[in-house]
């Protein structure tokens, strides 16, 4: 009896505690992975930092589509490009406000010095407020935006120009990334007269659809809607909320039980029990990724073309995918996927052959039994979900056409910095899209100036460079179409790298979710996305 | 008692100082630096490298980094993190009071139900009830607490809808942190529901938390309570006619605590310990996850300065024990 009335009270005092502000329709709970560094996007290179403030807090002059990789006007109406393709004039919008909270309050709209400000500090390494709050800009500096940005200029209130060193296609992509977030001069000026700079990366203020409310680390973020917003059709949520969780099979768990509306990076495991749950939607998509064999070519065998290509066509792609994608990705034929615009679909991969593998090797004067390293990542990323089995597998591929493999790991930065020194003889890697832009897997991943860098293949082919540099100095479309489908037929042929696949990107989410877009970066944005 | 005590206090000084040298030499043997961590398959320009390891300080020779971060020490600095470039100690701060919360509130669960258990068993020896505390209590010990949590969540959160899945409060209520006790601050904040809200939150990591600490705390409660009982005085108690639960619990439990209460002590280097893994299921915001957040990104600092802190805090528990210790029994007092 007094056991019964235990657990009647227990179930009562649950039933009276579920009553928050839930019936308020207008809030949505992100279970998103891990906590943000920081508030100031430019600082950082990672979905989660960028999630937190650049696709809530922030704008950019342009930005991307929500679910695209299109370009479109952000705090420039408009732009003109020159005829030499060097400068570039943007028309700002008129009439932005930045955000009001209780540590800022506007004076003005936003105008050309905020712009000024927000590109100024990231160039010029005696800035003021860079003196003042020290850092480094990651994301500007891989994308050579310090090295090409030759002058920046305020034509009026409303125009800025950029004018560049070297014609960049991607420099208008490049603007829309999250780095290229716009602060406020205004709050800049203020935090650095009251000697409190660093606090432009913990209490941010900007333009963007949601204003940042409270951060409370390791455990929620919260953001409320934007009234002034600029779009105003765009904000249809009250009270946007992060609920951090690190692990995906709690995040999973508490998406199932309604304790968040969205979440993100299902387990492959987890997908068949999500697709069955009636209050759950999944969206999916091709992922904007790569996951991929490098060969470093300048190891022995790997030096020889043959070599590479017995170990091409020895690999059994499609059981890979089943395996270590549990099906959800697709089979991937080029340096980049089939979504990126100028993608060769004339290219065939080479036919899964074993017996005609071993025979290339032989006539190549490798031995059986020969030894090749094969490195495997230790982390699990959105292009490889299980790098450790994919090796495995490999390594049995391989080792029908006569090669021993050997396993190597190391920790993710020792693995990284080891890799990009180029000590392994293959190695598994992969890359997920940053602007849209063909240059941003052609050039960034297996160009000769990215040899010390992310070409990791260290494979630097002069005909190759040749096209992706000339693709990269002209803003005509078409020709760099043409010119980087030249470009991946060279690719496919030098194999300097195996693509395996494009995983597939799922979003788990409630049912009473509208209008959630999947980024191809992705990124999760909440803007334009309402509850029911 | 007070050379006992200054000896005792001399002992903290090299052991401070091993923790400094054991976790600055061990954090830097792990590969990798924060920029690169940071940087990922991204291109890591070596200027920007040098200039980063330059402002954080660390291009410099490790003897003169140890150096600077005893200084740093000496002068009650904690440093910032380099990954959030917060002060680590606002950061410990903000976390703390959420594992304290939770490790009072396993304590709390290990200790009432391990001592009830233990009673039990040691009065009703040998029988069914003996054997199953004892058989559960050796279950409970061997419990990996990652599954042991998961298990729970998938049983009593998603199955049964009773608790929540993790988190400290349903998060549709908006907690301003006053003292970051989430049980106290859901009270001040005077919003309806908040409070039970809290304590449901609280159940599911207190009990995987509690998990171990409870078998621990019920075998020993059940071996020292069978050693009591079967001494003179307590023969004497119940030869005088005392009632039974006068025996059990004045003569008998109160004799039979003194060995159990400093299991309790030693449990809070466990509840600190196991807090890691107990944080991270229920995505608790508490000083376990932190650290484990800080090791892989290489935040030295936080690394450092947050075991240090951890390790002060069970360097100052153990001291209060063995300064009791030396209260209640002189012979440990007078030990050379």
């Amino acid at each position: 009896m007094r056991k019964n009335a235990f657990i009647q009270a227990f179930v009562v005092a649950g039933l009276i505690a579920s009553t928050p502000l839930a019936m308020a329709a207008s809030n949505l709970v992100f279970c998103s992975e891990g906590s943000p560094a920081g508030f100031d996007p430019g600082l950082y290179t990672t979905g989660t930092d960028f999630d937190a403030s650049a696709e809530t807090v922030f704008n950019r002059l342009t930005q991307f589509e929500r679910g695209g990789t299109a370009v479109i006007p952000g705090l420039a109406e408009k732009w003109d490009i020159a005829a030499d393709g060097l400068s570039y004039t943007f028309h700002l919008r008129p009439g932005v406000k930045f955000h009001s909270t209780s540590y800022f309050t506007p004076s003005r709209t936003f105008n050309a010095d905020d712009v000024l400000f927000t590109f100024q500090r990231m160039l010029d390494k005696d800035h003021p407020f860079r003196k003042a709050y020290p850092s480094e800009f990651p994301y500007f500096t891989d994308m050579g935006m310090d090295a090409n940005i030759a002058k920046l200029e305020k034509l009026d209130e409303l125009t800025v120009r950029f004018t560049l060193n070297q014609v960049d296609a991607a420099f208008i992509q490049n603007l829309a990334m999250s780095f290229a977030s716009i602060h406020s001069a205004e709050y800049a000026g203020q935090l650095l007269a009251a000697g409190k700079a660093a606090e432009i990366n913990q209490k941010p203020i900007g333009t963007g659809p949601f204003v940042f409310k409270r951060y409370q680390k390791d455990s929620q973020i919260r953001f409320k809607g934007n009234p002034d917003y600029w779009n105003p059709d765009e904000v249809k949520l009250d009270n946007l909320i992060f609920a951090i969780n690190t692990d995906a099979s709690v995040r999973m768990q508490k998406l199932r039980a309604g304790e968040c509306h969205v979440t993100l990076f299902p387990r492959p495991a987890d997908l068949e029990a999500l697709n069955n749950d009636p209050n759950i939607q999944m969206p999916s998509q091709p992922g904007f990724n790569d996951g991929y064999i490098a060969y470093n070519v300048r190891h022995k065998p790997l030096d020889q073309l043959a070599v590479r290509q017995a170990l091409d066509m020895a690999v059994n792609k499609q059981a890979i995918i089943d395996a270590v994608y549990q099906s959800a990705g697709q089979l991937a034929v080029n340096g980049m996927p089939p979504t990126q615009w100028s993608y060769n679909d004339s290219i065939k991969d080479a036919a899964y052959d074993p017996e005609k593998a071993r025979q290339l090797l032989k006539a190549a004067g490798i031995k059986e039994g020969t030894e090749i390293t094969l490195w495997a990542m230790p982390v699990q990323r959105p292009y490889n979900p299980n790098a450790k089995l994919m090796a495995e597998m490999l390594q049995a591929d391989w080792g029908k056409i006569g090669l021993k493999v050997k396993i190597v790991s190391y920790e993710w930065g020792e693995y990284l910095k080891r890799t990009k020194a180029g000590e392994h003889d293959a190695m598994l890697i992969g890359w997920s899209g940053d602007n849209g832009d063909p240059d941003n897997w052609l050039g960034t991943l297996y160009g000769c100036d990215a040899v010390d860098g992310n070409n990791f293949s260290k494979w630097c082919d002069a005909e190759y460079d040749k096209l992706i540099k000339a693709a990269k100095r002209t803003t005509d479309v078409a020709e760099r179409t043409k010119l980087y489908q030249q470009a991946q037929v060279i690719l496919k042929r030098e194999v300097p790298i195996t693509p395996i696949a494009h995983s597939t990107v799922y979003q788990p989410m409630r049912t009473s979710v509208k209008d959630f877009k999947i980024s191809p970066f992705a990124l999760n944005a909440f803007y334009g996305v309402s509850v029911e | 008692m007070l050379s006992f005590i200054a000896r005792r206090l001399g002992l903290l000084i090299p052991t401070f100082f091993g923790v400094t040298l054991l976790t600055f030499a061990l954090i830097r043997m792990i590969p990798g630096d924060p920029v690169e961590v940071m940087m990922g398959e991204r291109r890591v320009d070596p200027i920007m490298h040098a200039e980063a390891m330059e402002r954080l300080g660390l291009n410099k020779p490790l003897y003169a980094q140890y150096l600077d971060y005893i200084g740093q020490l000496a002068r009650g600095d904690l440093g910032e993190s380099l990954r959030t470039r917060e002060s680590v100690w606002s950061e410990f701060l903000t976390l703390f009071p959420a594992t304290v919360e939770l490790a009072l509130a396993a304590l709390l669960f290990a200790g009432s139900l391990g001592l009830i258990a233990g009673v039990v068993a040691a009065l009703k020896r040998g029988s069914l009830f003996d054997h199953g505390v004892m058989g559960i209590s050796l279950a409970g010990y061997s419990m990996p607490i990652f599954w042991w949590g998961l298990l729970l969540i998938m049983f009593f959160s998603v199955g049964l809808g009773w608790t929540p899945v993790s988190g400290r409060i349903d998060l549709l209520y908006d907690i301003e942190p006053v003292t970051g006790f989430m049980l106290i601050d859901s009270l001040l904040s005077g919003e309806e529901g908040a409070f039970l809200d809290a304590l449901r939150h609280l159940i599911l990591p207190a009990i995987v938390l509690g998990t171990i600490p409870l078998a621990v705390i019920a075998r020993m409660t059940r071996s020292a309570m069978l050693e009591v009982l079967r001494e003179d005085y307590v023969r004497t108690a119940r030869a005088k006619g005392l009632s039974p639960a006068r025996v059990v619990f004045v003569h008998g439990l109160r004799n039979a605590l003194i060995p159990v209460l400093t299991v309790f002590g030693l449990q809070v280097g466990a509840l600190l310990a196991g807090a890691v893994l107990t944080e991270t299921i229920f995505s608790w915001p508490g000083i376990g996850k932190w650290l484990i957040e800080s090791i892989g990104a290489r935040d030295y600092p936080v690394v450092q300065n947050g075991i240090l802190l951890i390790a002060c805090l069970v360097i100052l528990v153990n001291f209060v024990v063995d300064i009791l210790y030396g209260l209640a029994n002189p012979r440990i007092r007078h030990q050379k």
